[in-house]
């Protein structure tokens, strides 16, 4: 499987929790950890090495927070 | 130069195009229609002209917005109650500063009314029917060449402030036909419109139109620059005709074609050896106070003649603050005053003032 | 070596929306600016913002935009592509907007065959006033000026405006998607872009009405909301195509 990556803009993150409902390889989660500028819990990824850069995250996102990149073969 | 033989409506419409008026848009209502059709049959001529009739005045104001937005010159007309419909576009146009020849042949109201000719729109026109505080110059001829003069300048003076400007017509400067020729204006020099919505070309940031403005502090500033350019329009482009005022005794004001009724009362009253003149201002708005205030010392009454209950009037008095009786004489509902009973108004108020 | 595949649009400002968090108003917006990119006419493109919630949309698209009048854009949109016709002019409008005060607008619009594309957001409220009824809020749906929930016996139907413009030959293109989900968001770019193709080839209007969500105002959360439309919306709100010029399908 082609190996991905995504970079979050953290402080751009409104919380909603959309992109955790699309990635086929579910390791797109909140950070309860962290609070972001706007005081939400900003998405962020569990295990990158699982991401196969499929963009479902970035796509489904309505602040263009995710930005995706996949290994070029 | 030689003179055609226009109806006022159509002149009205080469007048515009003239001045490089390309775009129009309108809708059909007595007593202008003969504008609208003249324009459906002119602009499709032009080089990237365009006449469109819209399903409605509110859409027809608002497609203005969108060319004016986009840098072109362009008119729209129509009559009392379609200028009603279009206060709010206006108003839209007056906060985005967006420059528009506005073109308003009344007729009698309230409501329906009538199709005969009526200046019962002064309010509309001078005090602004949509919302916030907006003025606009308000250009009222009285014959159809000065209503082409006026017309072809109400394009510069639109896009030197960037302001609508309404020309407004009784229905008979409409519908009458009288000799016109299309002077050479003097140039005003214009400023760029670098503001209006031609592309970005991916070179500059977006150009936006718009009246919003969601932060009061930020709207006040709007507003108080707007009041700035008002200020300029009061001090630079007030006009006014005085007709045999240096020595009257009773000062007529009215405008459009009512002042040329009057004009013949003043002549009627001199003939009888009684001192009488007239004021007619040229714009609504801004009013011509100053002539008013200025009046000689001769003057004992002052005496606004319109087609309608009374609506001018009020100026006259704001302008003679109480230093003379103000007298209103009107006809309305399309009925058009004639000079007997114009004369008889005269003297009755002469016969009561010593 | 790792290649970008997924990047904010240069279609859209810097600025951050105001959107409520999961408003899919936000994907809708990517969308429009992401076509208008890959059609190489961002640059020449003017846009016109409705008044509602996507009232703000004029600081958001990285085009030059107007403001309009409530209801009002598409006369606004007739104004500018009749001054500027080789350039691409869309509006965006709520149902609000476009289904309640300025159907006249969008109908005429169709009607005379205007050369400009509407991107229309379907999500059966009114967002920005605080999620009162809209002509396309579903029966049974509660609102704050519909409380007892929509009562078809004094409001009527809820509008459908795909399928009452596609009875109109100058509406060229009509299609109504959702962004519910991801493939149903590469299906919505994809209409998306042939109805602005259409209006780039000259063949007339263009109108892509996109289900979408508010979750403030339907009272249940973001990802709740999706839910919610694919059950309760698309039901009453078919998917799919309804006009297409020959050469464009």
């Amino acid at each position: 499987m082609a190996k991905g990556k995504v970079y979050f803009d953290d402080d751009i993150c409104k919380g909603c929790e959309l992109c955790t409902t699309v990635c086929p390889v579910d390791i797109v989660i909140m950070d309860k950890e962290r609070i972001n500028a706007k005081g939400y819990h900003p998405a962020t990824v569990s295990d990158m090495d699982k991401c196969i850069g499929c963009a479902n995250c970035a796509t489904i996102c309505p602040d263009s927070v995710i930005t995706v990149e996949r290994e070029k073969k | 130069m030689s003179k055609t033989l226009m109806k006022g409506n159509e002149a009205l419409g080469a007048a515009a195009i003239q001045a490089g008026c390309k775009y129009f848009f309108g809708y059909p209502i007595t007593p202008q229609n003969e504008l609208p059709e003249y324009m459906a049959r002119e602009l499709p001529m032009i080089e990237g002209g365009a006449f469109v009739q819209a399903e409605s005045e509110v859409a027809a104001i608002n497609m203005i917005y969108g060319a004016a937005g986009a840098g072109a010159r362009c008119m729209t007309s129509s009559s009392s109650p379609g200028m009603a419909l279009k206060q709010e576009g206006i108003s839209y146009i007056a906060g985005a500063e967006l420059p528009c020849v506005i073109v308003n042949i009344s007729r009698g109201g309230p409501g329906l009314g009538g199709i005969q000719p009526s200046q019962a729109d002064y309010f509309q026109s001078t005090r602004g029917g949509g919302n916030g505080d907006y003025r606009h110059l308000v250009y009222a001829p009285a014959t159809i060449q000065e209503a082409v003069d006026l017309v072809m300048e109400a394009f510069d003076v639109a896009d030197y402030y960037r302001n609508p400007v309404i020309v407004i017509g009784d229905g008979m400067i409409g519908q009458m036909m009288e000799p016109v020729e299309f002077k050479e204006l003097k140039k005003r020099d214009l400023p760029v419109k670098d503001w209006a919505t031609t592309g970005t070309n991916e070179e500059r940031k977006p150009n936006i139109i718009n009246s919003l403005a969601l932060d009061p502090a930020e709207l006040e500033k709007h507003n108080q620059k707007l009041t700035r350019k008002y200020k300029e329009m009061e001090e630079k482009e007030v006009r006014h005709e005085d007709y045999q005022v240096e020595d009257a005794e009773l000062i007529f004001v009215a405008y459009g074609t009512t002042s040329r009724i009057t004009r013949n009362v003043v002549d009627s009253l001199r003939e009888e050896g009684i001192k009488a003149g007239m004021i007619r201002p040229i714009t609504l708005w801004p009013f011509p106070t100053a002539a008013i205030q200025n009046v000689p010392a001769s003057a004992k009454a002052l005496l606004a003649v319109e087609m309608s209950e009374g609506q001018m009037i009020d100026d006259v008095k704001i302008a003679i603050e109480g230093r003379l009786p103000a007298y209103h004489y009107g006809r309305s509902g399309g009925m058009i005053p004639v000079p007997e009973d114009i004369i008889e108004k005269a003297k009755e108020i002469l016969g009561g003032v010593k | 070596m790792m290649q970008v595949v997924y990047e904010k649009t240069k279609g859209l400002t810097d600025k951050q929306t105001h959107y409520c968090p999961g408003c899919t108003h936000g994907v809708i917006h990517k969308l429009v600016g992401e076509v208008l990119v890959e059609l190489g006419v961002l640059g020449k493109t003017v846009g016109v913002a409705p008044v509602g919630c996507s009232v703000l949309a004029y600081d958001y698209f990285n085009c030059d935009m107007h403001e309009a009048a409530h209801g009002r854009a598409p006369a606004v949109a007739t104004g500018i592509k009749r001054v500027l016709p080789d350039h691409t002019v869309f509006t965006y409008q709520g149902d609000g907007d476009l289904a309640s005060i300025g159907t006249a607008e969008i109908i005429h619009a169709a009607h005379r065959g205007e050369k400009f594309t509407t991107i229309f957001v379907n999500n059966a409220i009114y967002g920005m006033t605080g999620g009162q009824m809209a002509p396309t809020t579903l029966i049974g749906q509660k609102a704050t000026t519909s409380p007892y929930g929509r009562d078809q016996a004094t409001t009527g139907m809820p509008l459908k405006v795909s399928e009452m413009l596609a009875t109109i030959d100058g509406a060229a293109f009509v299609e109504r998607v959702s962004v519910h989900d991801v493939p149903n968001i590469r299906k919505a770019k994809k209409a998306i872009k042939k109805a602005f193709q259409v209006q780039i080839e000259g063949t007339g209007f263009g109108i892509v009405e996109i289900l979408s969500t508010c979750p403030t105002n339907w009272g249940i959360t973001p990802v709740d909301s999706l839910t919610w439309l694919k059950e309760n919306m698309i039901p009453y709100y078919p998917l799919g195509n309804f006009r297409t010029p020959e050469e464009v399908k």
